[in-house]
């Protein structure tokens, strides 16, 4: 017996009509089918479907325009990250696990650094200055991938400007990340022992005029979604999924919140420092697609308020060390902007390759075979902008990882789509899975 | 002698936790000729092993509260747990296969227990710890109690079942395929154990250890460098 990616077995599915539909005209299939009188029709939607978020494939078995069976097909986009992290020093793996989940980069590299710290035992000689400023970049995170969420939920409705201003309002963001990482995405700028390097000066008024700028364009977009007839007519008891159907998948994030359980990690097991920081979490009961609309809205507001308390404390802190003191553990070197690009600084590189042969030797060493970790394991949970993101570190006393695994929540949430669309219209599993709000790239790793 | 022969005779027993592996020589450069006398340092590999009680904090209560549920079931706490580790503030249950599914739904539903959420399932191969080849790793969330426990399997590689747990925690049901996928385990029970990741006839665990991990030598201005796991590894 052979079984297929999705577990339909042959035997399933060998008495079925069922049509392959791989481009050409929808209606010679409509009129296929018709022809040999069978209501019942299998269609493939994806991967390369502008409205999967990526590579999801979605098998959907439909009765006229009912959806009666909805299977995904991941794996399209499987790049074998975490093996990749086996072969890298532990500093190195950051640069991998950014590149998992593209638009929440900042919660990998947290969740991964946290980890770290955890199995090394240095957690609490993070510098005060790190956390913080891991709290704000993954709150800009948050609101970034937020405004993705409903700003491609609502292309795929055909509400084109709803793209526009999410991706505008994002780029503020982005801007932000570059001035201070020097990079848009995929940063790789949260490090074991803490961050980097530290802001660059001037770093917290631009955050301060980007505060405005990113509520304006929020603005924008709820006075476009939430009251229009439209929009409610589309999103409204459209793919929901109660507090038990959550439960019984795992299922976390706005979509556990619209069901109406407050659960967040942030509040449940808080990390860098999370119970310091005055935040609300917004729920409500309606399970259904307009109400996590709704909740992100209001998660967006809530990390603004988390982002202002960070740059009120930074500004308070002036300026102090971001990495651990730990020179064995510590990225020997800060860095620079220089005429070729972002690398070492200057002054360090005169330091040790003009007056410390130690200083040379500690970082060759320390760049080029890294720091070694006790051996044991560790998982480390924090809230992604997509629920619940668990991190599962094992280190047999190497310079690297010996196994780094990632439960990233689209993976799992992606689960829903079968208990969200079945029964329901074939337009609306666009909407139930823009509501999931997946990226394929943390689904498949 | 080979290097894989010197390791199972040089293996150490019995100290701590379990012995994963053994470490030979230095930096990892091996048939070097080595006249440092660094060549022949022996570092065994130990995870962490068993804690004593006290456990500290909640670890004691969901200890005695599983316990004594495993008791009353007439499985018998020594039967199902193997040993519980107690480490970087993180409490690790060690339970036999034949009795996971049991200890999950005790987990689960004991009111004072109440681990609702299961994160899924991650495998980890420990090629050299014979007859314990293959490791699965379940996160437990407790959102009524805010608390996190995890449970550990370990199967040989000749004989790599373990029960599923889908029918207590659904959510598993891609994990467990993932690793399955990814590492060979098979989860007994299953509705339908196909890949997730790698396609259908891909051959081979690709997480495993013995997997390697491939790619081509790249040029950069004459020099060659050679992919990442053929470089000099310093472990």
């Amino acid at each position: 017996m052979t079984t297929s990616t999705q577990g339909f077995t042959e035997e399933a599915t060998a008495g079925a009509k069922s049509f392959e539909a791989t481009g050409g005209d929808w209606s010679d299939i409509a009129e296929e089918a018709v022809r040999l009188g069978e209501e019942r029709i299998v269609v493939n939607m994806g991967p390369q479907h502008p409205s999967t978020h990526g590579v999801l494939r979605l098998m959907l078995e439909i009765d006229g325009e009912t959806v009666t069976e909805a299977r995904c097909g991941v794996g399209y986009l499987h790049t074998g990250i975490e093996k990749n992290m086996e072969f890298r020093t532990w500093t190195q793996g950051v640069t991998f696990c950014t590149r998992m989940d593209y638009l929440a980069s900042m919660f990998q590299e947290t969740a991964y650094c946290l980890a770290v710290e955890k199995l090394l035992g240095i957690t609490d000689d993070i510098p005060e200055r790190a956390s913080v400023i891991r709290v704000m970049m993954m709150e800009f995170t948050r609101i970034g991938s937020h405004l993705v969420c409903i700003g491609t939920g609502g292309n795929e409705l055909g509400a084109t400007s709803v793209m526009i201003h999410g991706f505008n309002g994002r780029e503020e963001i982005l801007r932000i990340f570059e001035m201070i990482t020097g990079l848009r995405m995929n940063n790789a700028y949260i490090r074991p022992g803490g961050v980097a390097q530290d802001i660059p000066p001037g770093a917290l008024e631009a955050i301060r005029e980007a505060d405005g700028k990113i509520r304006t364009y929020v603005k924008y977009l709820e006075d476009l979604l939430l009251a229009n007839p439209i929009y409610k007519g589309r999103t409204v008891d459209v793919g929901t999924l109660n507090l038990a159907g959550c439960m019984a998948l795992g299922v976390t994030g706005p979509v556990l919140r619209s069901a109406g359980l407050p659960y967040d990690v942030r509040k449940a097991a808080p990390y860098c420092g999370y119970e310091t920081y005055e935040f609300d979490v917004p729920t409500s009961t309606e399970s259904d697609s307009y109400s996590r609309t709704v909740l992100r809205f209001e998660e967006i507001y809530q990390s603004l308020r988390i982002i202002a308390q960070c740059v009120d404390r930074l500004q308070a802190m002036g300026p102090g060390p971001v990495m651990v003191e730990d020179k064995k553990i510590a990225w020997p070197a800060q860095l620079a902007i220089g005429s070729d690009g972002m690398g070492n600084s200057l002054d360090h590189i005169r330091h040790i390759m003009g007056t410390s042969m130690e200083a040379l030797i500690h970082h060759f060493k320390l760049v080029t075979e890294g720091f070694r970790v006790p051996a044991g394991q560790v998982f480390q949970r924090v809230e992604a902008p997509r629920g619940e993101l668990g991190v599962h570190v094992v280190s047999d006393g190497g310079t690297r990882p010996y196994r780094a695994h990632f439960r990233d929540p689209s993976f799992n949430n992606l689960q829903a789509v079968s208990l969200m669309c079945e029964g329901g219209q074939l337009a609306d599993v666009v909407v139930a899975v823009a509501s999931l709000d997946p990226v394929l790239g943390g689904v498949d790793r | 002698m080979s290097h894989e022969q010197d390791r199972e005779l040089t293996a150490p027993h019995g100290t701590g936790g379990e012995t994963v592996d053994v470490r030979l020589g230095m930096f990892g450069v091996k048939g070097s000729g080595d006249t440092s006398g660094f060549g022949g340092l022996v570092a065994p590999v130990v995870m962490p092993g068993p804690s004593p009680r006290p456990y500290g904090g909640w670890f004691d209560e969901v200890v005695d509260v599983l316990a004594e549920l495993l008791e009353e079931s007439g499985t018998g706490f020594d039967a199902a747990i193997e040993q519980v580790v107690v480490d970087r503030g993180e409490l690790t249950l060690d339970v036999r296969r034949e009795h996971l599914v049991e200890v999950a739904r005790h987990l689960r539903d004991d009111q004072d227990l109440r681990f609702e959420l299961c994160l899924g399932v991650n495998g980890v191969h420990y090629p050299h710890s014979t007859g314990r080849e293959l490791h699965a790793v379940y996160p437990l969330v407790s959102v009524t109690h805010s608390r996190q426990l995890r449970l550990e399997v370990a199967v040989a590689d000749a004989d790599p079942h373990i029960p599923s747990i889908t029918d207590v925690y659904p959510a598993n049901d891609w994990h467990e395929r993932e690793t399955w996928d990814f590492f060979g385990i098979i989860f007994d029970g299953h509705p339908s154990l196909a890949r997730i990741a790698m396609p259908d006839d891909w051959p081979g665990h690709p997480q495993r250890k013995d997997y390697p991990l491939g790619g081509i030598d790249v040029e950069y201005k004459g020099a060659h460098i050679p992919p990442a796991d053929d470089r000099r590894s310093y472990s």
